[in-house]
């Protein structure tokens, strides 16, 4: 995996998300190492992301690396009309590798083109956030001890959360049963279902959790935003139901774990915070753990 | 009888290339595509006639021009039907159809607004995922891009 970029999920077969996971279990046992003395790691953060880069620069923090970049563009030659393909060209004279968040989709890929070190895509518009992605597979794994045959509940804005069509995609290598709960205007596109009708895998969608909770292994939250529905009136009369409350808790499998990708709202009620079945916190550490080890692979550092 | 009378709606070639088969509406994306709005050579199209297959077809001839295959198969985007008649002194020598493209850069835009090939100077570069009712995944923002929304640079 030594310089290979990390652009879409779709880049990694099994085999390496799964190297990736293991190297992640590593590094969470000894997340301290000097591993990358005397390289440089530059984020480029063409819109804000407070989690996204936190953790990265954590993760190159612990080992030892040097952060160079910007958190906003507007502490980037971007305001002064710099061209994308020129930012990405002079930063790569600068550091060892690109982190990226840009609002244009496909940027990412792009960027990857122009650059003489390997980019690693911190989330390119609606399109793709694949660390998301590896950081939800070692939360999932760790929780659950297995990837394989597992019952995932996925909940809110289907339509277009990004973190959402990933995790899909990548959980449809492990066999997984979806249940998908959205309000109608926000629900799965239809290439997903068309995608998990050609694997033949199972899929179900709803437009409540409640009655089927109870099958959960796993429930990844997302937030539902009011600026996604065309009618008000409509969202008002659904955001209830896409509220986790703690006691709707009562009567769930043991092994049940609650993510979300985070910022949450008021998706999942603060009284879930103290349930042990309350995971999101944890998963956002497991992203230090995660992102560590994707750096160290495509640094060519492990292998 | 009926064949005579079709030849006489476009006046036949002595050397060229005749396309036929191309869907009426999508003759000037053909047009385009090929730039023959931009060479020299003498050509000669007709639209609107009518074509068992297609409803209303159009046919373009080419005096002097032979394609290559790569040259020809941008057009089958628009034109997945199209079939080539190769002529060299008013007889048909050689004849084929187009093949849809696995990859390809540019001809067509990508549907995403936020995709960067419409927000930067990138150009357009697609997978075909479907070649029957041609589909295309946008290779930077991994959208869909069908048929019916292509628009053609």
């Amino acid at each position: 995996m030594k310089n290979k970029n990390l652009i879409s999920i779709n880049d990694y077969s099994k085999e390496e998300m799964l190297r990736v996971l293991d190297l992640a279990e590593e590094f969470e046992k000894n997340p301290t190492q000097a591993i990358l003395n005397g390289k440089v790691i530059a984020t480029l953060f063409f819109e804000p992301s407070t989690r996204t880069r936190l953790s990265f620069e954590s993760a190159v923090n612990r080992l030892g690396g040097k952060i160079i970049g910007f958190s906003d563009s507007s502490s980037s030659s971007a305001t002064k009309g710099e061209s994308l393909k020129d930012t990405i060209k002079t930063v790569s004279n600068y550091s060892d590798l690109i982190v990226m968040r840009h609002p244009i989709e496909g940027s990412a890929r792009y960027a990857s083109e122009v650059a003489t070190v390997p980019v690693i895509n911190a989330g390119d518009g609606a399109n793709q956030h694949p660390t998301q992605t590896l950081l939800d597979l070692y939360s999932i794994r760790k929780t659950q001890d297995t990837l394989d045959n597992l019952n995932l509940f996925i909940v809110g804005d289907l339509k277009y959360g990004r973190t959402v069509h990933s995790l899909l995609m990548a959980m449809a290598l492990f066999n997984a049963t979806y249940y998908f709960i959205s309000p109608k205007e926000l629900s799965i596109p239809q290439e997903y279902k068309m995608f998990l009708d050609h694997l033949g895998l199972k899929y179900y969608e709803h437009t409540d959790f409640k009655d089927i909770i109870s099958e959960a292994d796993i429930m990844y939250v997302t937030r539902v935003q009011k600026e996604r529905f065309s009618d008000p009136i409509e969202y008002e009369k659904t955001k209830n139901a896409y509220v986790l409350r703690n006691r709707m808790l009562q009567n769930t499998k043991s092994n049940l774990k609650i993510l979300h990708p985070l910022p949450r709202v008021n998706e999942i009620n603060t009284d879930v915070d103290d349930n042990a079945k309350a995971y999101y916190f944890t998963q956002a550490l497991n992203g230090v753990y995660t992102r560590q080890a994707i750096i160290s692979l495509i640094l060519g550092l492990k292998n | 009888m009926d064949k005579d009378i079709k030849q006489l709606k476009v006046s036949a070639i002595k050397n060229g290339t005749v396309i036929d088969h191309i869907p009426a509406k999508n003759l000037f994306k053909v047009i385009n595509i090929l730039g023959l709005n931009r060479i020299d050579n003498q050509i000669t199209f007709g639209t609107n006639l009518e074509s068992k297959q297609l409803g209303i077809k159009a046919i373009v001839k080419i005096s002097d021009k032979f394609f290559v295959d790569d040259e020809i198969n941008r057009i089958a985007l628009a034109a997945p039907q199209a079939k080539l008649n190769i002529i060299r002194n008013y007889k048909v020598e050689e004849k084929k159809k187009v093949i849809v493209p696995d990859e390809f850069t540019g001809i067509v835009k990508c549907v995403n607004p936020k995709c960067i090939t419409n927000n930067d100077l990138v150009k357009p570069k697609f997978r075909v995922i479907s070649k029957k009712d041609v589909s295309l995944k946008c290779h930077y923002c991994e959208k869909i891009t069908d048929q019916e929304h292509m628009v053609f640079i």
